[in-house]
């Protein structure tokens, strides 16, 4: 199994996601430069949080057109799972892998603190070893989190199931449309989300709640 | 051939950014103000001289990059245009 973590100029959550997958598939991922316009073949693609390009124009636009992400849109429409960790999920929507936009928050705030989120749809490729429903802890940290789309996406969003996680009923942190806090594309194998399962992937980070992302894919790739 | 582009949220897009200037304008003393909305002015000075293949230039860089029609509208100005 090959993983990859792309790392965009201003990505600072590539190393902490990098730890966690070598954790889980006992084999460090390849570290992919976003100036690169070749991409190994890889099974699992990973876009981490962070600031890319500043977040210059919109939020991960500037990353969306950069050269890597071609291949990547490329990997992932021949079946490759990825995952985009909150300025990923920005990466993501921007290039057009999921719909929806990620807005400025509600409240104007950047907010960085634990969140409870519940795991909407544990059928995903990522989300197999919760339990539908379950109620964990990840922390955000984001300026831009709050989910946009117009109301016929929202509900092709619910109707095909394909809302991965909720922020729990009043806590949500920066206004997003039905509490979205993840959502995956109609196979399951591209999910995006703004909260950082990597941030608390071990015991000494306070919990071990996002773990199970990482085994989880692992797990369902292997 | 100079360009400005002005990308601004469609109607019901909620503006955080636009409603606290709203709130401080208000603060101010500044009455009767009924809404604010805030945007971006992108200027492009292009080589290209034919006004129809800058415009068709401009919807494509709009259309690719420097607009999320999701959530935005954008027009177009060529200079010398009203």
């Amino acid at each position: 199994m090959q993983a990859s973590v792309i790392v965009f100029p201003g990505s600072n959550c590539d190393r902490d996601v990098a730890v966690c997958i070598e954790a889980a598939m006992r084999k460090a991922p390849l570290m992919a430069w976003h100036g690169d316009s070749d991409l190994p073949k890889s099974d699992l693609i990973i876009l981490p949080g962070g600031f890319s390009y500043g977040d210059y124009l919109r939020c991960g636009s500037m990353a969306a057109n950069s050269p890597i992400m071609r291949e990547v849109v490329a990997q992932a429409k021949k079946g490759a799972a990825v995952l985009g960790i909150c300025n990923g999920f920005q990466v993501l929507t921007e290039c057009g892998l999921l719909p929806g936009v990620l807005m400025q928050n509600k409240g104007l705030n950047f907010v960085c603190r634990d969140t409870r989120l519940t795991v909407t749809n544990n059928k995903t490729a990522f989300t197999a070893q919760y339990d539908a429903g379950e109620e964990i802890t990840v922390p955000v940290a984001h300026n831009e989190g709050n989910y946009f789309a117009d109301d016929n996406t929202l509900k092709r969003l619910q109707d095909e199931d394909r809302i991965a996680f909720t922020y729990a009923e009043g806590d949500n942190p920066n206004g997003a449309c039905l509490d979205i806090a993840g959502i995956c594309d109609p196979s399951g194998r591209i999910v995006g989300m703004m909260p950082h399962p990597e941030r608390r992937a071990e015991a000494a980070l306070g919990g071990e709640d996002g773990k199970r992302m990482f085994s989880g894919i692992v797990e369902a790739l292997s | 051939m100079k360009a400005t582009i002005h990308i601004t949220l469609k109607n019901g897009v909620l503006d955080p950014q636009g409603k606290a200037i709203e709130n401080a304008l208000g603060q101010l003393g500044f009455g009767g103000i009924d809404e604010v909305r805030q945007g971006k002015l992108i200027e492009i000075n292009l080589s290209e001289s034919d006004p129809e293949k800058a415009e068709a230039a401009l919807t494509d860089m709009c259309e690719k990059l420097l607009a999320n029609t999701v959530i935005e509208n954008y027009q177009i100005h060529l200079d010398g245009e009203a």
